[in-house]
Protein backbone atom coordinates (compact mmCIF):
# COMPACT_ATOMS: atom_id res chain seq x y z
CA UNK A 1 0.00 0.00 0.00
CA UNK A 2 1.03 3.71 -0.87
CA UNK A 3 2.41 5.98 1.47
CA UNK A 4 2.36 9.87 1.45
CA UNK A 5 4.12 11.20 4.36
CA UNK A 6 6.41 13.68 6.23
CA UNK A 7 8.82 13.91 8.79
CA UNK A 8 9.77 16.63 10.97
CA UNK A 9 8.82 19.17 8.07
CA UNK A 10 8.90 23.12 9.09
CA UNK A 11 8.02 25.50 6.67
CA UNK A 12 9.07 29.46 7.51
CA UNK A 13 8.30 32.10 4.94
CA UNK A 14 9.61 35.27 5.41
CA UNK A 15 10.37 34.24 9.14
CA UNK A 16 7.40 33.68 9.89
CA UNK A 17 6.84 30.00 10.88
CA UNK A 18 4.15 28.83 8.89
CA UNK A 19 4.36 24.86 9.82
CA UNK A 20 6.90 23.80 12.40
CA UNK A 21 7.68 19.59 12.34
CA UNK A 22 5.00 18.08 11.08
CA UNK A 23 5.52 14.57 10.89
CA UNK A 24 2.50 12.15 9.11
CA UNK A 25 1.75 8.76 7.59
CA UNK A 26 -0.95 8.65 5.15
CA UNK A 27 -2.07 5.89 3.76
CA UNK A 28 -3.47 5.24 0.55
CA UNK A 29 -7.11 3.73 0.09
CA UNK A 30 -8.69 6.26 2.58
CA UNK A 31 -10.28 10.02 2.48
CA UNK A 32 -7.40 12.26 4.66
CA UNK A 33 -9.08 15.18 5.65
CA UNK A 34 -6.98 18.34 6.97
CA UNK A 35 -9.18 20.77 8.71
CA UNK A 36 -7.60 24.08 10.82
CA UNK A 37 -8.18 28.02 11.55
CA UNK A 38 -7.28 30.45 8.64
CA UNK A 39 -3.64 30.47 8.55
CA UNK A 40 -3.09 27.00 10.11
CA UNK A 41 -0.94 25.77 7.33
CA UNK A 42 -3.26 23.64 5.54
CA UNK A 43 -2.75 24.91 2.17
CA UNK A 44 1.19 24.78 2.43
CA UNK A 45 0.95 21.55 4.00
CA UNK A 46 -0.76 19.74 0.78
CA UNK A 47 1.35 21.75 -1.72
CA UNK A 48 4.47 19.98 0.73
CA UNK A 49 2.94 16.78 -0.36
CA UNK A 50 2.07 17.44 -3.52
CA UNK A 51 5.59 18.03 -4.07
CA UNK A 52 5.27 21.73 -5.10
CA UNK A 53 7.07 23.39 -2.28
CA UNK A 54 9.86 22.85 -0.98
CA UNK A 55 10.18 22.77 2.87
CA UNK A 56 12.48 24.47 4.81
CA UNK A 57 13.33 21.62 6.77
CA UNK A 58 11.95 17.99 7.25
CA UNK A 59 10.89 16.28 3.75
CA UNK A 60 7.82 15.22 2.30
CA UNK A 61 7.71 11.34 1.18
CA UNK A 62 5.98 9.12 -0.99
CA UNK A 63 6.60 5.25 0.20
CA UNK A 64 10.32 6.22 1.39
CA UNK A 65 10.84 8.51 -1.61
CA UNK A 66 11.81 12.36 -0.93
CA UNK A 67 9.09 13.83 -3.24
CA UNK A 68 11.52 17.12 -4.01
CA UNK A 69 14.24 14.57 -5.58
CA UNK A 70 11.34 12.54 -7.45
CA UNK A 71 11.28 13.39 -11.28
CA UNK A 72 8.24 15.93 -11.89
CA UNK A 73 6.85 13.83 -14.70
CA UNK A 74 7.28 10.70 -12.72
CA UNK A 75 5.80 12.41 -9.76
CA UNK A 76 2.90 13.80 -11.51
CA UNK A 77 1.88 10.32 -13.11
CA UNK A 78 0.91 9.08 -9.46
CA UNK A 79 0.08 12.66 -7.63
CA UNK A 80 -2.78 14.46 -9.19
CA UNK A 81 -3.15 18.33 -7.02
CA UNK A 82 -5.80 20.58 -7.41
CA UNK A 83 -5.22 23.87 -6.08
CA UNK A 84 -7.53 26.23 -4.06
CA UNK A 85 -8.23 28.84 -6.89
CA UNK A 86 -7.50 27.11 -9.83
CA UNK A 87 -6.64 29.34 -12.66
CA UNK A 88 -7.49 28.86 -16.07
CA UNK A 89 -5.79 31.43 -18.45
CA UNK A 90 -7.78 30.82 -21.52
CA UNK A 91 -11.16 30.68 -23.10
CA UNK A 92 -10.76 26.90 -23.93
CA UNK A 93 -13.45 23.82 -24.24
CA UNK A 94 -13.89 21.60 -21.40
CA UNK A 95 -12.53 18.59 -23.08
CA UNK A 96 -9.22 20.58 -23.60
CA UNK A 97 -9.02 21.78 -20.04
CA UNK A 98 -9.30 18.06 -18.99
CA UNK A 99 -7.04 17.31 -21.42
CA UNK A 100 -4.41 19.02 -19.54
CA UNK A 101 -4.29 16.08 -16.94
CA UNK A 102 -2.52 14.02 -18.93
CA UNK A 103 0.43 16.13 -19.50
CA UNK A 104 2.98 13.76 -17.70
CA UNK A 105 1.43 10.78 -20.23
CA UNK A 106 1.78 12.51 -23.16
CA UNK A 107 5.02 11.89 -25.33
CA UNK A 108 6.61 13.51 -28.39
CA UNK A 109 4.12 11.72 -30.54
CA UNK A 110 0.88 13.08 -28.80
CA UNK A 111 -2.23 11.71 -26.89
CA UNK A 112 -2.86 8.06 -28.02
CA UNK A 113 -6.36 6.11 -27.76
CA UNK A 114 -5.79 5.55 -24.18
CA UNK A 115 -5.27 8.79 -23.36
CA UNK A 116 -8.61 9.52 -25.29
CA UNK A 117 -10.04 6.76 -22.88
CA UNK A 118 -8.71 8.28 -19.40
CA UNK A 119 -10.04 11.53 -20.57
CA UNK A 120 -12.92 9.81 -21.24
CA UNK A 121 -13.57 8.04 -18.14
CA UNK A 122 -12.59 11.05 -16.27
CA UNK A 123 -15.53 12.76 -17.48
CA UNK A 124 -18.24 10.25 -17.07
CA UNK A 125 -16.84 9.92 -13.16
CA UNK A 126 -16.82 13.60 -13.12
CA UNK A 127 -20.12 14.26 -14.69
CA UNK A 128 -19.43 16.77 -16.97
CA UNK A 129 -19.67 15.01 -20.46
CA UNK A 130 -22.25 18.37 -21.11
CA UNK A 131 -19.57 20.78 -21.12
CA UNK A 132 -16.88 18.51 -23.23
CA UNK A 133 -17.51 20.93 -26.24
CA UNK A 134 -18.22 24.17 -23.64
CA UNK A 135 -15.79 27.22 -23.60
CA UNK A 136 -15.12 26.80 -19.77
CA UNK A 137 -15.53 30.93 -19.59
CA UNK A 138 -19.47 29.90 -20.51
CA UNK A 139 -19.45 27.54 -17.45
CA UNK A 140 -20.91 28.63 -13.92
CA UNK A 141 -18.55 27.93 -10.85
CA UNK A 142 -19.76 25.21 -9.91
CA UNK A 143 -19.53 23.67 -13.36
CA UNK A 144 -16.32 24.50 -13.61
CA UNK A 145 -14.96 23.34 -10.46
CA UNK A 146 -16.38 19.43 -11.77
CA UNK A 147 -14.24 20.10 -14.56
CA UNK A 148 -11.27 20.79 -12.92
CA UNK A 149 -12.13 17.93 -11.13
CA UNK A 150 -12.12 15.94 -13.92
CA UNK A 151 -8.72 17.07 -14.94
CA UNK A 152 -7.13 15.73 -11.98
CA UNK A 153 -8.48 12.58 -12.87
CA UNK A 154 -8.04 12.49 -16.22
CA UNK A 155 -3.94 11.24 -15.25
CA UNK A 156 -5.91 8.31 -13.09
CA UNK A 157 -3.27 8.95 -10.19
CA UNK A 158 -2.70 6.88 -7.14
CA UNK A 159 -3.22 9.80 -5.32
CA UNK A 160 -5.25 13.12 -5.36
CA UNK A 161 -4.96 16.07 -3.12
CA UNK A 162 -7.00 19.01 -3.49
CA UNK A 163 -7.29 22.36 -1.87
CA UNK A 164 -10.76 23.26 -0.93
CA UNK A 165 -12.76 20.98 -3.09
CA UNK A 166 -15.87 21.78 -2.37
CA UNK A 167 -16.12 25.31 -1.64
CA UNK A 168 -18.09 26.89 -4.47
CA UNK A 169 -20.27 24.34 -5.38
CA UNK A 170 -24.31 23.98 -4.55
CA UNK A 171 -25.08 21.25 -1.87
CA UNK A 172 -25.96 18.71 -4.50
CA UNK A 173 -22.83 18.95 -6.42
CA UNK A 174 -21.14 18.63 -2.82
CA UNK A 175 -22.36 15.28 -2.04
CA UNK A 176 -21.82 14.53 -5.33
CA UNK A 177 -17.99 15.49 -5.17
CA UNK A 178 -18.26 13.94 -2.04
CA UNK A 179 -19.13 10.70 -2.94
CA UNK A 180 -16.91 10.70 -5.96
CA UNK A 181 -13.87 11.04 -3.19
CA UNK A 182 -15.44 8.40 -1.46
CA UNK A 183 -15.73 5.91 -4.52
CA UNK A 184 -12.05 6.88 -5.54
CA UNK A 185 -10.77 5.65 -1.92
CA UNK A 186 -12.42 2.81 -1.72
CA UNK A 187 -11.05 2.23 -5.44
CA UNK A 188 -7.69 2.38 -3.85
CA UNK A 189 -6.73 5.96 -4.27
CA UNK A 190 -5.28 8.19 -1.74
CA UNK A 191 -7.87 10.99 -1.38
CA UNK A 192 -6.06 13.90 0.74
CA UNK A 193 -8.07 17.27 0.94
CA UNK A 194 -8.51 20.40 3.09
CA UNK A 195 -12.16 21.50 3.81
CA UNK A 196 -13.51 24.19 6.00
CA UNK A 197 -17.32 22.63 6.41
CA UNK A 198 -16.54 20.26 9.22
CA UNK A 199 -19.70 18.74 9.17
CA UNK A 200 -18.98 17.58 5.86
CA UNK A 201 -15.26 16.39 6.90
CA UNK A 202 -16.70 14.05 9.74
CA UNK A 203 -19.09 12.55 6.96
CA UNK A 204 -16.79 12.29 4.25
CA UNK A 205 -13.23 11.31 5.84
CA UNK A 206 -11.81 7.98 7.28
CA UNK A 207 -9.31 10.06 9.37
CA UNK A 208 -9.34 14.21 10.23
CA UNK A 209 -5.99 15.70 10.88
CA UNK A 210 -6.69 19.21 13.05
CA UNK A 211 -4.13 21.51 12.37
CA UNK A 212 -3.56 24.55 14.57
CA UNK A 213 -0.76 27.25 14.47
CA UNK A 214 1.14 25.40 11.78
CA UNK A 215 1.30 21.74 14.06
CA UNK A 216 -0.74 18.74 14.49
CA UNK A 217 -3.48 19.33 17.15
CA UNK A 218 -5.60 16.33 16.37
CA UNK A 219 -5.27 13.14 14.14
CA UNK A 220 -8.13 10.73 14.78
CA UNK A 221 -10.86 8.72 12.96
CA UNK A 222 -13.40 11.18 12.54
CA UNK A 223 -15.50 9.94 15.89
CA UNK A 224 -12.87 11.05 18.12
CA UNK A 225 -10.92 13.94 16.07
CA UNK A 226 -13.34 16.96 16.10
CA UNK A 227 -14.05 16.94 20.29
CA UNK A 228 -15.68 20.47 21.80
CA UNK A 229 -12.06 20.36 23.35
CA UNK A 230 -10.35 20.29 20.33
CA UNK A 231 -12.40 22.89 18.53
CA UNK A 232 -12.07 24.90 21.35
CA UNK A 233 -8.43 25.21 21.19
CA UNK A 234 -8.10 24.86 17.13
CA UNK A 235 -10.34 27.57 16.07
CA UNK A 236 -11.01 29.26 19.75
CA UNK A 237 -15.12 28.48 19.47
CA UNK A 238 -17.57 26.99 21.56
CA UNK A 239 -19.50 24.04 19.49
CA UNK A 240 -20.87 21.14 19.96
CA UNK A 241 -21.31 17.55 17.71
CA UNK A 242 -24.72 16.58 17.17
CA UNK A 243 -26.13 12.95 15.71
CA UNK A 244 -28.63 14.95 12.67
CA UNK A 245 -30.83 12.73 10.37
CA UNK A 246 -28.31 13.08 7.66
CA UNK A 247 -25.03 12.21 9.79
CA UNK A 248 -22.93 13.99 12.37
CA UNK A 249 -23.69 17.81 13.06
CA UNK A 250 -21.51 20.23 14.12
CA UNK A 251 -23.02 23.14 16.06
CA UNK A 252 -20.79 26.28 16.50
CA UNK A 253 -22.64 28.00 19.55
CA UNK A 254 -19.96 30.75 19.47
CA UNK A 255 -17.01 32.24 19.94
CA UNK A 256 -14.83 30.62 22.96
CA UNK B 1 -15.69 30.43 -32.33
CA UNK B 2 -15.10 26.86 -33.05
CA UNK B 3 -11.85 25.85 -33.91
CA UNK B 4 -11.00 24.82 -37.04
CA UNK B 5 -9.48 21.96 -38.63
CA UNK B 6 -5.99 22.04 -38.03
CA UNK B 7 -4.76 20.95 -41.73
CA UNK B 8 -7.57 23.49 -43.32
CA UNK B 9 -5.31 26.34 -41.00
CA UNK B 10 -2.42 25.39 -42.34
CA UNK B 11 -3.75 24.91 -45.85
CA UNK B 12 -5.24 28.32 -45.72
CA UNK B 13 -1.91 30.13 -44.16
CA UNK B 14 0.85 28.43 -46.55
CA UNK B 15 -1.47 29.62 -49.45
CA UNK B 16 -1.37 33.16 -48.58
CA UNK B 17 2.00 32.78 -47.96
CA UNK B 18 2.75 31.55 -51.26
CA UNK B 19 0.43 34.48 -53.22
CA UNK B 20 1.91 36.66 -51.07
CA UNK B 21 5.82 36.21 -52.11
CA UNK B 22 4.86 36.00 -55.66
CA UNK B 23 3.03 39.28 -55.35
CA UNK B 24 6.43 40.59 -52.86
CA UNK B 25 8.30 39.59 -55.61
CA UNK B 26 6.72 41.45 -58.85
CA UNK B 27 5.18 44.28 -57.07
CA UNK B 28 7.23 47.87 -56.51
CA UNK B 29 7.92 51.25 -57.73
CA UNK B 30 9.30 48.59 -60.55
CA UNK B 31 6.34 46.53 -61.48
CA UNK B 32 8.37 43.04 -62.61
CA UNK B 33 6.07 41.12 -65.01
CA UNK B 34 6.23 37.15 -64.66
CA UNK B 35 7.79 36.32 -68.11
CA UNK B 36 10.77 37.88 -66.67
CA UNK B 37 11.10 34.86 -64.70
CA UNK B 38 11.57 33.32 -68.62
CA UNK B 39 14.05 34.93 -69.67
CA UNK B 40 16.46 35.96 -66.52
CA UNK B 41 19.70 36.18 -68.24
CA UNK B 42 18.19 38.78 -70.78
CA UNK B 43 16.12 41.44 -69.06
CA UNK B 44 17.59 44.06 -66.58
CA UNK B 45 14.66 43.90 -64.49
CA UNK B 46 15.63 40.27 -63.30
CA UNK B 47 18.75 42.13 -61.12
CA UNK B 48 15.79 43.58 -59.20
CA UNK B 49 14.12 40.47 -58.55
CA UNK B 50 16.79 38.84 -57.50
CA UNK B 51 19.04 40.98 -55.87
CA UNK B 52 16.65 42.95 -54.44
CA UNK B 53 12.96 41.38 -54.38
CA UNK B 54 13.86 38.00 -53.18
CA UNK B 55 16.07 38.32 -50.03
CA UNK B 56 13.76 41.39 -49.13
CA UNK B 57 10.93 39.02 -49.79
CA UNK B 58 12.99 35.92 -47.91
CA UNK B 59 13.72 38.47 -44.74
CA UNK B 60 9.84 39.68 -44.52
CA UNK B 61 9.03 35.61 -44.41
CA UNK B 62 11.74 35.18 -41.87
CA UNK B 63 11.34 38.27 -39.17
CA UNK B 64 7.44 37.80 -39.52
CA UNK B 65 7.79 34.13 -38.19
CA UNK B 66 9.95 35.18 -35.78
CA UNK B 67 8.14 37.36 -33.99
CA UNK B 68 4.72 36.04 -34.75
CA UNK B 69 6.23 32.98 -32.82
CA UNK B 70 7.92 34.95 -30.39
CA UNK B 71 4.47 36.76 -29.67
CA UNK B 72 2.42 33.48 -29.09
CA UNK B 73 4.99 32.01 -26.86
CA UNK B 74 5.19 35.40 -24.68
CA UNK B 75 1.28 35.19 -24.64
CA UNK B 76 1.25 31.99 -23.75
CA UNK B 77 4.17 31.94 -20.87
CA UNK B 78 2.38 35.22 -19.36
CA UNK B 79 -1.12 34.09 -19.88
CA UNK B 80 -1.30 37.26 -21.56
CA UNK B 81 -3.39 38.06 -24.43
CA UNK B 82 -1.26 42.16 -25.06
CA UNK B 83 1.96 40.50 -24.63
CA UNK B 84 4.30 40.38 -26.97
CA UNK B 85 8.20 41.34 -27.83
CA UNK B 86 7.58 44.81 -28.47
CA UNK B 87 5.23 45.79 -25.43
CA UNK B 88 7.35 43.99 -23.52
CA UNK B 89 10.22 45.79 -24.15
CA UNK B 90 12.78 42.73 -25.85
CA UNK B 91 12.47 44.03 -29.24
CA UNK B 92 13.35 47.99 -27.56
CA UNK B 93 16.34 46.11 -25.49
CA UNK B 94 17.52 44.33 -28.73
CA UNK B 95 17.31 47.41 -30.16
CA UNK B 96 19.71 49.41 -27.69
CA UNK B 97 22.34 47.06 -27.88
CA UNK B 98 22.46 47.27 -31.97
CA UNK B 99 22.59 51.07 -31.66
CA UNK B 100 25.60 50.70 -28.98
CA UNK B 101 27.34 49.40 -32.19
CA UNK B 102 26.39 51.59 -34.59
CA UNK B 103 27.25 54.55 -32.38
CA UNK B 104 30.76 53.03 -31.64
CA UNK B 105 31.20 52.62 -35.11
CA UNK B 106 32.14 48.83 -34.57
CA UNK B 107 30.05 46.91 -37.23
CA UNK B 108 32.12 49.09 -39.96
CA UNK B 109 34.38 46.44 -39.20
CA UNK B 110 32.58 43.70 -37.27
CA UNK B 111 29.64 42.93 -39.14
CA UNK B 112 28.62 40.31 -36.07
CA UNK B 113 28.81 42.64 -33.58
CA UNK B 114 25.54 44.07 -34.45
CA UNK B 115 23.73 40.67 -33.95
CA UNK B 116 25.63 39.74 -31.26
CA UNK B 117 24.67 42.60 -29.27
CA UNK B 118 20.88 42.89 -30.34
CA UNK B 119 20.50 39.54 -29.21
CA UNK B 120 22.55 39.97 -25.93
CA UNK B 121 19.84 43.11 -25.57
CA UNK B 122 16.97 41.14 -26.25
CA UNK B 123 18.15 38.91 -23.81
CA UNK B 124 18.78 41.27 -21.12
CA UNK B 125 15.32 42.21 -21.82
CA UNK B 126 13.71 38.50 -20.64
CA UNK B 127 15.86 37.70 -18.39
CA UNK B 128 14.54 41.07 -16.40
CA UNK B 129 11.32 39.96 -17.25
CA UNK B 130 11.74 36.34 -16.06
CA UNK B 131 13.03 37.88 -12.84
CA UNK B 132 10.11 39.87 -12.17
CA UNK B 133 7.43 37.07 -12.94
CA UNK B 134 9.16 34.79 -10.68
CA UNK B 135 6.69 33.69 -8.39
CA UNK B 136 3.26 36.23 -8.49
CA UNK B 137 3.43 37.83 -11.85
CA UNK B 138 0.40 38.96 -12.99
CA UNK B 139 -0.82 40.78 -16.31
CA UNK B 140 0.22 44.00 -14.70
CA UNK B 141 3.56 43.26 -13.68
CA UNK B 142 4.82 42.18 -16.89
CA UNK B 143 3.27 45.60 -18.41
CA UNK B 144 4.90 47.45 -16.17
CA UNK B 145 8.53 45.74 -16.82
CA UNK B 146 7.85 46.22 -20.13
CA UNK B 147 7.14 49.80 -19.87
CA UNK B 148 10.50 49.83 -17.52
CA UNK B 149 12.46 47.95 -20.23
CA UNK B 150 10.75 50.33 -23.14
CA UNK B 151 11.65 53.72 -21.45
CA UNK B 152 15.14 52.25 -20.17
CA UNK B 153 15.93 51.45 -23.63
CA UNK B 154 14.50 54.75 -25.11
CA UNK B 155 16.46 56.43 -22.87
CA UNK B 156 19.99 54.93 -23.79
CA UNK B 157 18.63 55.56 -27.41
CA UNK B 158 18.28 59.43 -26.83
CA UNK B 159 21.64 59.44 -25.34
CA UNK B 160 23.43 57.65 -28.22
CA UNK B 161 21.48 60.11 -30.67
CA UNK B 162 22.48 63.30 -28.64
CA UNK B 163 26.29 62.43 -28.32
CA UNK B 164 26.72 60.95 -31.49
CA UNK B 165 29.58 62.19 -33.37
CA UNK B 166 28.60 63.43 -36.41
CA UNK B 167 25.22 64.03 -38.44
CA UNK B 168 25.80 60.23 -40.11
CA UNK B 169 25.79 58.30 -37.13
CA UNK B 170 22.44 60.00 -36.38
CA UNK B 171 20.95 59.52 -39.63
CA UNK B 172 22.16 55.67 -39.64
CA UNK B 173 21.02 55.54 -36.31
CA UNK B 174 17.41 57.09 -37.15
CA UNK B 175 16.69 54.96 -40.53
CA UNK B 176 18.02 51.58 -38.66
CA UNK B 177 15.69 52.27 -35.55
CA UNK B 178 12.80 52.73 -37.46
CA UNK B 179 12.27 49.25 -38.67
CA UNK B 180 12.35 48.42 -42.78
CA UNK B 181 12.94 45.88 -44.93
CA UNK B 182 14.52 48.16 -47.78
CA UNK B 183 17.30 47.69 -49.34
CA UNK B 184 18.34 44.42 -47.44
CA UNK B 185 20.37 41.80 -49.32
CA UNK B 186 21.25 38.29 -49.38
CA UNK B 187 23.75 38.89 -46.79
CA UNK B 188 21.05 39.82 -43.50
CA UNK B 189 19.87 36.35 -44.99
CA UNK B 190 22.80 35.03 -44.00
CA UNK B 191 23.02 36.85 -40.66
CA UNK B 192 19.31 35.92 -39.78
CA UNK B 193 18.33 32.82 -40.83
CA UNK B 194 20.42 30.61 -38.81
CA UNK B 195 20.05 32.36 -35.65
CA UNK B 196 15.66 32.37 -36.29
CA UNK B 197 15.81 29.03 -37.23
CA UNK B 198 17.39 28.06 -33.68
CA UNK B 199 15.21 30.49 -31.85
CA UNK B 200 12.57 29.17 -33.30
CA UNK B 201 13.41 25.79 -33.15
CA UNK B 202 13.76 26.69 -28.85
CA UNK B 203 9.94 28.04 -28.28
CA UNK B 204 8.45 25.39 -30.27
CA UNK B 205 9.46 22.54 -27.62
CA UNK B 206 8.18 24.83 -25.33
CA UNK B 207 4.02 23.65 -26.56
CA UNK B 208 3.47 21.17 -24.05
CA UNK B 209 4.81 23.54 -21.50
CA UNK B 210 2.80 26.09 -22.33
CA UNK B 211 -0.27 24.33 -22.62
CA UNK B 212 -0.30 22.74 -18.60
CA UNK B 213 0.44 26.77 -17.76
CA UNK B 214 -3.00 27.56 -18.48
CA UNK B 215 -3.53 25.99 -15.62
CA UNK B 216 -1.42 28.62 -13.94
CA UNK B 217 2.17 27.81 -12.78
CA UNK B 218 1.16 26.13 -10.09
CA UNK B 219 -0.89 24.20 -12.11
CA UNK B 220 1.57 23.71 -14.72
CA UNK B 221 4.09 22.28 -12.41
CA UNK B 222 1.52 20.05 -10.64
CA UNK B 223 1.43 18.22 -13.42
CA UNK B 224 5.05 17.83 -14.19
CA UNK B 225 6.17 20.72 -16.76
CA UNK B 226 9.92 21.67 -15.62
CA UNK B 227 8.94 25.44 -15.43
CA UNK B 228 12.92 26.01 -15.06
CA UNK B 229 13.85 24.20 -18.54
CA UNK B 230 10.18 26.15 -20.13
CA UNK B 231 12.29 29.39 -19.18
CA UNK B 232 15.72 28.97 -20.26
CA UNK B 233 13.94 27.30 -23.67
CA UNK B 234 12.25 30.55 -23.65
CA UNK B 235 14.35 33.40 -23.06
CA UNK B 236 17.18 31.99 -25.45
CA UNK B 237 14.27 31.52 -28.07
CA UNK B 238 13.04 34.82 -28.01
CA UNK B 239 16.19 36.08 -27.54
CA UNK B 240 17.35 34.74 -30.83
CA UNK B 241 14.82 34.74 -32.20
CA UNK B 242 13.57 38.62 -31.76
CA UNK B 243 16.74 40.11 -31.39
CA UNK B 244 18.23 38.52 -34.83
CA UNK B 245 15.41 40.35 -36.16
CA UNK B 246 15.79 43.24 -34.87
CA UNK B 247 19.49 43.09 -35.70
CA UNK B 248 18.77 42.64 -39.37
CA UNK B 249 16.09 44.85 -39.64
CA UNK B 250 15.05 47.35 -36.76
CA UNK B 251 12.10 47.30 -34.27
CA UNK B 252 9.01 45.80 -36.20
CA UNK B 253 6.04 46.23 -33.42
CA UNK B 254 2.80 44.84 -32.98
CA UNK B 255 3.35 41.78 -35.28
CA UNK B 256 4.27 39.91 -32.58
CA UNK B 257 0.86 40.91 -30.31
CA UNK B 258 -1.60 41.07 -33.78
CA UNK B 259 -0.93 37.47 -34.79
CA UNK B 260 -1.28 35.01 -32.00
CA UNK B 261 -4.52 37.00 -31.38
CA UNK B 262 -6.01 36.81 -34.41
CA UNK B 263 -5.41 33.22 -34.82
CA UNK B 264 -6.22 32.07 -31.25
CA UNK B 265 -9.85 31.37 -31.81
CA UNK B 266 -8.98 29.50 -34.75
CA UNK B 267 -7.20 26.89 -32.55
CA UNK B 268 -9.39 26.82 -29.83
CA UNK B 269 -7.22 29.06 -27.54
CA UNK B 270 -4.81 26.32 -26.67
CA UNK B 271 -1.06 27.89 -26.68
CA UNK B 272 0.94 25.04 -27.54
CA UNK B 273 -1.37 24.86 -31.07
CA UNK B 274 -1.09 27.86 -31.51
CA UNK B 275 2.70 27.71 -32.36
CA UNK B 276 2.91 26.89 -35.36
CA UNK B 277 0.06 29.07 -37.23
CA UNK B 278 1.78 31.81 -35.51
CA UNK B 279 5.42 30.97 -37.13
CA UNK B 280 3.51 31.07 -40.63
CA UNK B 281 0.81 34.11 -39.66
CA UNK B 282 3.63 36.12 -38.54
CA UNK B 283 5.31 35.66 -41.97
CA UNK B 284 1.78 36.92 -43.98
CA UNK B 285 1.58 39.50 -41.61
CA UNK B 286 5.04 41.14 -42.28
CA UNK B 287 4.55 40.14 -45.84
CA UNK B 288 1.63 41.75 -46.78
CA UNK B 289 2.78 45.19 -44.71
CA UNK B 290 6.08 45.53 -46.59
CA UNK B 291 4.10 45.16 -49.86
CA UNK B 292 1.65 47.19 -48.76
CA UNK B 293 4.29 50.00 -48.14
CA UNK B 294 6.06 49.36 -51.51
CA UNK B 295 2.70 50.35 -52.63
CA UNK B 296 2.03 53.61 -50.66
CA UNK B 297 2.68 56.37 -53.17
CA UNK B 298 4.84 58.64 -51.35
CA UNK B 299 8.53 60.38 -52.22
CA UNK B 300 10.04 58.45 -49.98
CA UNK B 301 9.11 54.79 -49.06
CA UNK B 302 6.90 54.35 -45.39
CA UNK B 303 8.85 52.71 -42.63
CA UNK B 304 7.70 49.32 -42.15
CA UNK B 305 7.97 49.60 -38.58
CA UNK B 306 6.53 52.84 -38.71
CA UNK B 307 3.43 51.69 -40.70
CA UNK B 308 2.97 48.70 -38.15
CA UNK B 309 3.09 51.09 -34.74
CA UNK B 310 0.36 52.77 -37.01
CA UNK B 311 -1.91 50.14 -37.95
CA UNK B 312 -1.04 48.06 -34.15
CA UNK B 313 -1.69 50.78 -32.10
CA UNK B 314 -5.15 50.95 -32.40
CA UNK B 315 -5.72 46.88 -32.35
CA UNK B 316 -3.73 47.27 -29.08
CA UNK B 317 -5.90 50.02 -27.92
CA UNK B 318 -9.00 47.58 -28.78
CA UNK B 319 -7.23 44.49 -27.16
CA UNK B 320 -7.69 46.65 -23.86
CA UNK B 321 -10.84 47.84 -23.95
CA UNK B 322 -12.08 43.98 -24.28
CA UNK B 323 -9.88 42.95 -21.77
CA UNK B 324 -10.81 45.76 -19.57
CA UNK B 325 -14.09 44.37 -19.56
CA UNK B 326 -12.84 40.85 -18.63
CA UNK B 327 -10.47 41.96 -15.82
CA UNK B 328 -12.97 44.69 -14.09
Amino acid sequence: MSILGCADLSVRIADKAILTSVTLSIEAGKVTTIVGPNGAGKSTLLTCLAGLRQPTSGMATLDGLALASMAPRKRARRLAFLPQTPEIAWSVEGRTLIELGRTPFVGARGPTAEDRAAVDRAMAAARVAPFERRIVDTLSGGERARVLIARALAGEPEWLLADEPLTGLDPAHQLDAAALFRQLAESGVGVVLTLHDLSMALRLSDRIIVLADGGVLGDDPPAAALTPDVLRRAYGVEATLTQGPGGPLIDVIGRA
Amino acid sequence: MRPINRPLLYAVLTAALVVLSSISLIAGKVWVPWDVWLTPDVDPRWAIVFELRLPRTILAIVVGAALGLSGAVLQGYTRNPLADPGVLGVSSMAALGAVLTLYYGVTAFAPWALPVAAISGALVGVAVLMLLSGSASSLVTFILAGAILNILSSAGVSLALSMAPNPWAVNEIVDWLMGSLADRSFEEVRMALPLVVIGCGLLLTTGRALDALTLGDVGARSLGVSMSATRWSLALGVALAAGASVAVTGVIGFVGLVTPHLLRPLVGARPGALLVPSILGGAVVVLAGDILVRLTPAANEVKLGVAMAALGAPFFLVLLLRLRRKIA
